[in-house]
């Protein structure tokens, strides 16, 4: 049985939420926020519920026709379940937290308004069933984040957005001309088809496949932030923390990365890209950009930019799991998708507290603020020791199952890589455990906060406690579970044996 | 290809339901517009409720068109004899006539409420004008002979500078007569070939002359004298530098009637005619792909440095005619595929449809936007984006389909033509079109870039009517939505409709 109407009725909750919140009043509030809130409840439930159906072995599907020949697709499979999943339970984190982290500062329906729209546009990212239907929602994204970066209003911020909009707006424009060539070259292209069906070109057409699985990937690599497109990410950290957290840390990247996968399993097939030789060209990539990315989050001196670099690291984690075309590389690409989201989303969370309690951008500023604000700085422990890779918080499994695709593949040379930037990891992240605990600061009597504000009767507001906290539990816990049934683990190997084995 | 546009013979029964339908289509635009001078409505529901009857009558015509196909008329009175035709191609831009036409006469009453009182001595002109100028354009789709399409083409174009003198400024009546001047030799070139396919093949009517034309020095110099008259007057580069000056000093409702449909009439009538004339040609069609590259470049560069706020949408139309250009050779000339035909017909109308709807919306934006804060410049617009963020949602959802960013009708058009440059192997036009889309872009995120400020000191900003808005939001989320929904249209306009 095919319940047509359930992805796009997922669909339609974070874009009615948006269309509503654009119609209430600035000053709604409450409104506001039962529409945000309500949204994100009902949008969960509905993933779930395809998620539910996606494991009983439907595939729920939603289709009509754009022009002859392409179809609007949006079609529920696991892949796209493990995207719309995490982008739905930190859409419901996010939102709580923003309402805090913006409580009485200006143009808050716009921001919660194009934050809908967004989100909007993951989900059908992840649920779209075709390259174009991908397309459709891919520009969507760029187009409804560029007022979120560009929010403040700021000089700074507006070039900020200017960069942004050159950076995927080009990779948008590269990836159009890619997905035109092979739908020319080929046809409408499913999803959902067994194995490429794109081999029978080979012989005639190497050189053109190698094109665009170049246009394709470069396109898609901008949004996932690889050297050397990756010049957006660091600037578009001035937006307010919920939108670095989320979209910059999460939907934004992700999406790049997502489409890289889909390209890669769905949309080539894994042996054609080994023929074609990409894999190894994207394990260069990927480390090169792993390793880089690494040694500038070591030079910066702000959080926000040090996690920002951090991020570009770590999404090319998924890429390199990708190009190790092996079960084992699968599992590490598909698992950290979802590890990373949650350890970076804590990441910044914690960092928007810092800023919004005590004032601090600085990593230099943080001493001793374990005992001023201590379950913030417990959940930054739990992420940033999940980033290096240490049991039992989650990134551990990734790095884990990376390095067994390693020598499954044969490229032993990645686990230099790996060590070497695990190495990296606690070079950039220690210091600042180390400021956090066991340094003494303004807590212990010396000097002061750069602006200490007094948001609760806890350390800091409650909407912007609680959420991370629930972050870093659901960190921690898929590390310490990871070997039940439903965990990001498990349900990755599901994915991985099912459906991706080369 | 003149198949496509429903130029052959054909001895199919006409139905008689369909004559009541066409003559209120084309005559009732006329009689509400003297009503109006008479009436002078200040409200929008009577304008609405008066116009109801006229979209009623294209959507009869649709309906028919959908049954049975092609219709073919033939009027005489005495000598002269009139052919028309409706296709799916002529009943789908005739219903786009009406609604943009209902819209502009719904937006004309809050516009002119808050325009200078010194401006407004000639404003009851406006509606009488504004019926000719819909009947005229109705007219132009459906006609299917040289001199009616002359008669439309003529009345069209004069009550378009009328409309653009009204305002009555210094500025607007300086470019309305530099128009006017332009108009008139665009039309003479248009006699000019008209006279010399009477004195050659001695009829005037459209699927006859598909018949007896043969390629020859007569056939290109009518088709080059016709072209010349039509671009000049369709702004197609390098004929535009009389475009932006008439928008910048005009009455809103009316650049956006201009600019969506007047210039786009001409462009409809120099296709139909090339089409008939020179089927084969390579040259013509060639010259006008590349003066449209230059065309998407010049324009956007124009619009990236404009400074205000109505020229950068003028100029924007300079760019987007260049698209359209491009697709020239896609469509006439040797050794088409038939496939390759059918996504760039496709993909010309949707574009041109789409087109349409946007730069509409686009400038019924621009005018609340500037109706709102007094000035016309883009730095007027500081700060917009927190007390007007209504008027910009309109621009913004216009602008992407202007851009061609999905999901849109601009995106899906340009999908259809990139598919099509890439079928023929025509790289230099995928680029021009892809980098002109960057370009688009560009101009178009400059006025967010201003809306967006926030460290200014804020502007005292007039409230407007929340309709004002709603009509430019409704046109932006048609063009959006067309995107979409766009496989119907596309069916009814298949040449075999």
């Amino acid at each position: 049985m095919n319940a047509a109407w359930l992805p796009p009725m997922a669909l339609s909750t974070s874009l009615l939420a948006a269309v509503v919140i654009f119609a209430l009043p600035e000053n709604a509030w409450r409104w506001r926020t039962g529409v945000n809130l309500g949204a994100a409840l009902v949008k969960l439930t509905l993933v779930v519920l395809l998620g539910y159906r996606v494991v009983e072995g439907h595939r729920d599907t939603f289709r009509f026709p754009v022009v002859e020949g392409i179809d609007f697709v949006l079609r529920a499979d696991a892949l796209g379940m493990m995207f719309a999943g995490l982008s739905s339970l930190l859409w419901l984190c996010t939102t709580l937290y923003a309402i805090g982290y913006l409580e009485g500062s200006p143009n808050r329906k716009r921001f919660f308004g194009f934050f809908s729209l967004c989100v909007g546009s993951t989900l059908g990212i992840a649920l779209a069933g075709n390259l174009f239907t991908f397309l459709i929602f891919y520009e969507m994204l760029t187009l409804s984040t560029y007022p979120l970066v560009v929010h403040r209003g700021t000089p700074k911020a507006l070039d900020a957005g200017r960069v942004y909009l050159r950076y995927t707006l080009a990779g948008g424009t590269v990836l159009l001309l890619g997905v035109v060539l092979l739908y020319s070259l080929a046809g409408e292209h499913s999803f959902a088809l067994e194995g490429s069906g794109l081999e029978v070109f080979l012989p005639d057409y190497r050189g053109l496949l190698l094109l665009i699985f170049a246009l394709l990937v470069g396109g898609l690599a901008v949004k996932a932030a690889m050297v050397p497109v990756h010049g957006w990410l660091p600037r578009a950290m001035v937006a307010p923390a919920p939108v670095s957290a989320l979209l910059h840390a999460v939907a934004v990247v992700k999406a790049g990365a997502f489409g890289i996968l889909r390209v890669v399993y769905d949309v080539f097939g894994i042996e054609l890209s080994v023929e074609l030789g990409m894999t190894t060209v994207l394990a260069v990539a990927a480390s090169i950009t792993i390793v880089y990315g690494s040694l500038r989050a070591l030079a910066q001196e702000e959080l926000k930019s040090r996690l920002a670099f951090s991020t570009i690291s770590q999404v090319s984690y998924i890429v390199l799991g990708i190009s190790l075309f092996g079960p084992f590389g699968t599992i590490a690409a598909l698992t950290h998708l979802l590890h990373q989201g949650l350890m970076k989303v804590t990441l910044f969370f914690c960092a928007g507290n810092y800023a919004e309690e005590l004032g601090i951008h600085r990593i230099d500023e943080l001493n001793g603020a374990g005992r001023r604000m201590p379950l913030t700085s417990l959940a930054f422990t739990v992420g940033a020791l999940g980033m290096i890779g240490l049991p039992p918080v989650a990134g551990f499994i990734t790095k884990w199952y990376l390095g067994m695709g390693a020598v499954q593949a044969g490229m032993p040379w990645v686990i230099v890589v790996l060590v070497a930037v695990s190495m990296l990891n606690a070079m950039y992240f220690l210091p600042i455990l180390y400021r956090l605990w066991f340094r003494l600061g303004p807590a212990h009597g010396h000097g002061a906060w750069p602006e200490e504000r007094r948001l609760g009767h806890m350390e800091t507001s409650a909407w912007l406690l609680w959420p991370m906290v629930a972050t870093a539990l659901l960190s921690l816990g898929a590390g310490l579970f990871a070997a039940m049934p439903f965990s990001p683990l498990g349900w990755a190997t599901a994915v991985a044996l099912g459906d991706y084995l080369p | 290809m003149s198949m496509r546009f429903g130029l052959v013979e054909s001895s199919q029964m006409v139905l008689p339901l369909t004559y009541p339908a066409l003559w209120v289509a084309l005559c009732l635009p006329c009689l509400l517009g003297v009503l109006g001078a008479w009436l002078r409505p200040q409200r929008t529901w009577p304008i609405l409720l008066a116009g109801l009857p006229l979209v009623a009558s294209g959507i009869v015509l649709l309906m028919i068109v959908e049954q049975y196909g092609l219709q073919r008329w033939q009027l005489e009175w005495g000598k002269l004899t009139v052919q028309l035709r409706l296709n799916g191609l002529s009943v789908l831009l005739l219903l786009l006539t009406q609604g943009l036409g209902l819209v502009a006469a719904l937006y004309t009453p809050g516009e002119l409420r808050h325009a200078d009182p010194a401006q407004r001595s000639l404003e009851r002109w406006l509606w009488p004008l504004l019926g000719i100028l819909i009947s005229s354009l109705s007219l132009i789709w459906v006609a299917a002979d040289l001199l009616t399409l002359y008669v439309a083409l003529e009345l069209m174009g004069l009550s378009a500078v009328a409309m653009l003198l009204l305002p009555g400024k210094v500025e607007a009546l300086v470019a309305g007569i530099r128009y006017l001047l332009l108009a008139l030799v665009g039309s003479l070139m248009y006699l000019l070939g008209v006279a010399l396919i009477l004195g050659h093949w001695d009829r005037l009517d459209l699927a006859g002359l598909v018949q007896v034309v043969e390629a020859g020095p007569v056939a290109w110099t009518a088709a080059a004298l016709l072209g010349a008259g039509l671009a000049l007057k369709a702004a197609l580069f390098p004929l535009h530098a009389w475009l932006a000056p008439v928008h910048g000093n005009a009455w809103v409702p009316v650049s956006a009637l201009h600019a969506a449909l007047v210039i786009k009439a001409s462009l409809f009538i120099l296709l139909q005619l090339w089409s008939v004339l020179i089927p084969d040609s390579i040259f013509a069609a060639q010259l006008v792909a590349w003066l449209g590259v230059i065309a998407i470049f010049w324009g956007g560069g124009l619009a990236w440095r404009a400074v205000e706020l109505k020229s950068l949408v003028a100029y924007s139309t300079v760019a987007q005619m260049g698209y359209l250009m491009v697709v020239f050779p896609l469509l006439l000339g040797p050794g088409i595929s038939a496939s390759v035909q059918v996504l760039a017909w496709q993909g010309f109308w949707l574009y041109l449809v789409g087109h349409a709807l946007a730069k509409a919306a686009m400038f019924l934006a621009a005018g609340n936007l500037i109706l709102a804060t007094g000035k016309t410049s883009l730095q007027g617009l500081v700060g917009a984006s927190r007390q007007l963020p209504l008027s910009l949602l309109a621009f913004g959802v216009a602008s992407v389909s202007l851009i061609g960013l999905p999901p849109s009708a601009g995106f899906t058009a340009k999908w259809l033509l990139l598919r099509a440059m890439v079928m023929q192997a025509q790289w230099a036009w995928v680029a021009a079109l892809l980098l002109g889309t960057l370009l688009s872009a560009a101009y178009v995120f400059r006025v967010f870039r201003y809306s967006f400020v926030e460290t200014s000191p804020h502007y005292a900003f007039r409230a407007l009517p929340p309709w004002l808005d709603g009509l430019a939001l409704g046109l932006a989320l048609a063009s959006l939505l067309l995107g979409l929904f766009a496989y119907g249209p596309l069916n009814l306009l298949q040449g075999d409709r």
